[in-house]
């Protein structure tokens, strides 16, 4: 039996390994491109990695909220919208803190509770742009199983009304915290920090490989994770087979929320301010990597892994365009060539392992 | 059109001759060599199990596929299509089990549709309507009005339109794949009459069917292809089915409905007055362990909505349905926690999830065991289903392969294999071996026979009366919503089943 399992895995990986290995030789290749079009290794200088993956932090992480969802044959527009929420909560939150909101709030005891322990304002920060990302998803989730709406509907609607949301906390302005401390800082680069770090790497881009792992990890070895490729692969198969198909979409939109909170944090500390209007068309680009790592608009396919490669790959893509000097018209129309072209070599594969069936 | 055809045709030479085809994928050699030859105004059956290399044949008989060798010769000259249009404007024309129709485009439009009569840019209604109108008439529906969206038609009914779109392109072979898997038997005898009307004028036809009774009894010769090679021929009257079966599967598949001696228990499944929203209006059975009890009936007789609300899938009116000691409303989680499991009739859009795994497909319902809650080794999936393959078997190089590669008849045993993993008790199989090729058939029958042995309780819905009746051990009729009383199958035979379905005869 030893020798059978290991035979049947023997066969199992090279596809999936093939697929993955296929993007991340793309991955390279415009990598290399650039790298050698760039004077000076200005490009495949330490410094500019660990800016790559910086950058790459909240496509990516938003990214995971969405491969979740498009797995699920679903779609997720208010993405950009939540990431605004989640970064005007913290800096709305952190404020209290630091006893600026507290007249508006006045008499709140955890306000009063947070004023009094400075160190518990940045928990209390992330916390609540977390869990109002998440209510933002579960709202979501909630409007298309109860009512039984498209979900690209649904996330048009809540696209407005969460960016709304976003600008209503922040009365339509700019929050400027005094002081985000731990929470300002967890996009500041480590690798090339003159201080240097046991870290390594700047806590954004480790929550987001920490992100992927988990992600892979529900996606391949739990119960939710094979319940979610199947309602996507077939709703009515799943149903038939008694998976409760309404609460895998719930989760799922409740988990893209998630993320999107955690991208909210890597972006607020990126701009150091509470701008509600940030995040705009950050949905696409989530989009743009899910799709590039390899999932399917039908559902039922993609991977945690393929989108971390989708959304390095946007970040090369951008951060190369700008080194070498290209215009911003030119940057944009080599990206959505570049999707159109991931998006129509993954046709060209299906339709080759269509015809040899 | 009759003009047409029979203008082309010439003494002694054959409509449609097919030599020494070959074709290749990679390594599979999909046809090796393969000879067809129809005369004029002759209905050649072609059949043969799934994978024996009949679509190959056909695709590339309609251009979809340009063969490595052989020739292929139209009424004496060279024919040579480079794609399914170019096929259908030298007068072949092919209609698939999966209707090619556009739903929302009209009757006229889809009949017509690439060889619209217009003037400059502009569409010719009148001229339209005519044509359209003549085609329809040949097809003998010329009740239907041409305006009419097709959707808004039965699938019988659609199925002629796109006859008469092969028609209207005066077409000298027509190529009809399964054209019955979706009929009742009511349209089924309307399809042949016409199939007979249109042989008369001189259109050859070609006809895929794995229903041999239906190849005997419309076909003028047949053809049994296995392994990509024709294996015989012949005419099909006085030539027996079990010789056709054998020459299809290459042996003798001995005793087709096995029945071991089986022994009924306590009642598993009662429904008592039983109506949906729409069908069933009225409906009462008992289902008891150790027993096949068959459901007969027309298609849209109610007998898939019947199962359905007994799984939970569909909404109940009025009645009661108790599932051993458990009673009440249900849904498809509840029933399979009372060990109760469904096979549904049409496995490409609710039976499986194509794209996944057999494993995936086969756990679905039962995703338990596989690693500490709620973690699922996908190892230890894969090798809880390994029994499952080998022992129906299920034909396949693993059980990560996905199910969309699978024939249909394995497919159809993916579905079932569900059923044993998640050892239910009652099983409910709405047209468990609808489009699959005689082998998986028996097999099949095969695991109904042991499961019924083995104590479990099975309720089956088919449109094949012989199957009912060499399976089954009781028998019930679904006729306009209503199910008739069950009596043993002893007490049935073909011809009461189809009057009882038809609802002539109420006793």
């Amino acid at each position: 039996m030893n020798a059978e399992s290991s035979n049947t895995r023997s066969f199992r990986l090279p596809k999936g390994w093939i697929d993955i290995g296929g993007r991340l030789i793309a991955l390279l290749v415009v990598f290399v491109f650039f790298a050698s079009m760039i004077p000076d290794g200005r490009f495949y200088g330490l410094r500019n990695l660990e800016n790559l993956l910086r950058q790459s932090a909240v496509y990516g992480t938003a990214g995971l909220g969405m491969t979740l969802v498009i797995i699920t044959a679903g779609i997720d527009l208010s993405v950009g919208s939540m990431i605004a929420l989640s970064v005007v909560t913290v800096a709305w939150v952190l404020n209290i803190g630091a006893g600026a909101e507290a007249a508006t709030v006045g008499g709140n005891e955890a306000a009063y509770f947070i004023t009094q322990h400075p160190v518990l304002a940045p928990i209390a920060a992330c916390a609540a742009a977390i869990l109002i990302a998440t209510l933002a998803g579960l709202v979501n989730g909630s409007l298309i199983v109860w009512m039984r709406l498209v979900p690209f509907i649904v996330t048009l609607g809540t696209m407005g009304v969460f960016r709304g949301l976003a600008k209503g906390i922040a009365h339509e302005r700019d929050i400027y915290p005094p002081d985000a401390g731990w929470v300002g800082r967890i996009m500041d680069p480590v690798l090339t920090a003159k201080t240097g770090s046991w870290m390594l790497l700047p806590t954004g881009v480790w929550i987001l490989i920490a992100g992927v792992v988990v992600t892979s990890f529900l996606l391949g070895y739990t119960r939710l994770g094979r319940h979610i490729y199947a309602v996507g692969s077939n709703e009515e198969t799943a149903w038939l087979c008694g998976v409760k198909v309404g609460r895998v979409k719930l989760i799922v939109y409740s988990l893209c929320g998630f993320f999107c909170g955690l991208a909210g944090l890597m972006q607020f500390s990126y701009i150091g301010i509470g701008q509600p209007t940030t995040g705009d068309k950050y949905e696409l680009f989530a989009i743009a990597a899910v799709i590039i790592g390899g999932a399917s608009f039908n559902g039922g396919e993609g991977s945690a892994f393929g989108t971390l490669i989708g959304a390095l790959t946007i970040t090369v893509l951008y951060a190369g365009g700008q080194q070498m000097g290209w215009s911003k018209w030119v940057q944009e129309m080599v990206i959505g060539a570049i999707i159109i072209i991931a998006v129509a070599l993954d046709r060209l594969r299906h339709l080759r392992w269509k015809s040899t069936n | 059109m009759s003009d047409v055809a029979q203008a082309a045709v010439k003494p002694g030479v054959a409509r449609l001759e097919m030599r020494g085809i070959r074709k290749s994928f990679g390594a599979t050699h999909a046809l090796k060599g393969v000879s067809l030859s129809v005369a004029p105004g002759e209905v050649v059956a072609l059949v043969g199990e799934n994978g024996a290399g009949k679509s190959t044949l056909m695709k590339v008989l309609s251009g979809a596929h340009v063969p490595d060798e052989g020739q292929m010769f139209l009424d004496g000259t060279e024919y040579a299509p480079r794609d399914p249009l170019h096929a259908r404007a030298l007068g072949v024309a092919m209609i698939y089990q999966e209707l090619a129709l556009a739903p929302h485009l009209s009757v006229m439009e889809n009949i017509l549709l690439g060889i619209e009569p217009h003037r400059g840019p502009l569409m010719n209604w009148p001229e339209m309507r005519t044509r359209a109108g003549q085609a329809l008439a040949q097809v003998g529906m010329d009740d239907v009005d041409v305006a009419v969206p097709v959707r808004s038609l039965s699938i019988a009914q659609q199925q002629l339109v796109e006859i008469a779109r092969a028609v209207a392109c005066e077409c000298r072979v027509l190529v009809l794949d399964e054209p019955t898997s979706s009929l009742t038997q009511h349209d089924i005898e309307k399809l042949f009459a016409l199939i007979r009307r249109l042989v008369t004028r001189g259109i050859s036809v070609v006809y895929i069917s794995h229903v041999l009774e239906e190849v005997q009894e419309i076909s003028t010769r047949f053809v049994v292809l296995r392994d990509g090679e024709s294996v015989g021929s012949g005419g099909t009257e006085g030539t027996p089915v079990e010789r056709i079966i054998a020459l299809m599967v290459g042996r003798d598949v001995g005793e087709l409905y096995p029945r071991s001696a089986r022994s009924p228990g306590e009642i598993l499944l009662e429904i008592k007055d039983l109506a949906g929203i729409g069908k069933p209006l009225q409906a009462s059975l008992q289902l008891r362990r150790g027993e096949v009890l068959g459901i007969a009936g027309l298609v849209g007789a109610g007998r898939t909505e019947l199962l359905r609300a007994i799984f939970g899938l569909d909404p109940v009116r009025n009645g009661e349905i108790r599932v051993a000691q458990y009673s009440g409303p249900a849904t498809p989680n509840r029933r399979w926690a009372q060990r109760v499991g469904m096979v549904s009739e049409d496995r490409k859009t609710q039976g499986l999830a194509l794209g996944l795994s057999i494993a995936d497909n086969i756990t679905l319902p039962r995703l338990e065991g596989f690693g500490p809650w709620p973690i699922v080794f996908p190892s230890r999936q894969r090798q809880a289903c390994r029994p499952w393959i080998e022992k129906i078997p299920i034909k396949c190089a693993g059980a990560s392969q996905r199910v969309v590669t699978l024939s249909g008849g394995n497919q159809q045993k993916v579905a079932i294999a569900r059923l044993l993993h998640a050892d239910v008790d009652v099983l409910l199989l709405d047209e468990p071996t609808r489009g699959i090729d005689v082998g998986s058939k028996a097999q099949i029958y095969q695991l109904i026979d042991e499961l019924a042995r083995r104590g479990r309780a099975i309720l089956m819905v088919s449109s094949y009366l012989p199957e009912l009746l060499g399976v089954c051990d009781r028998i019930a009729v679904m006729s306009r919503g209503r199910l008739s009383e069950t009596r043993a199958r002893t007490d049935w035979d073909e011809h009461q089943l189809m009057a009882t379905a038809t609802g002539q005869e109420n006793r």
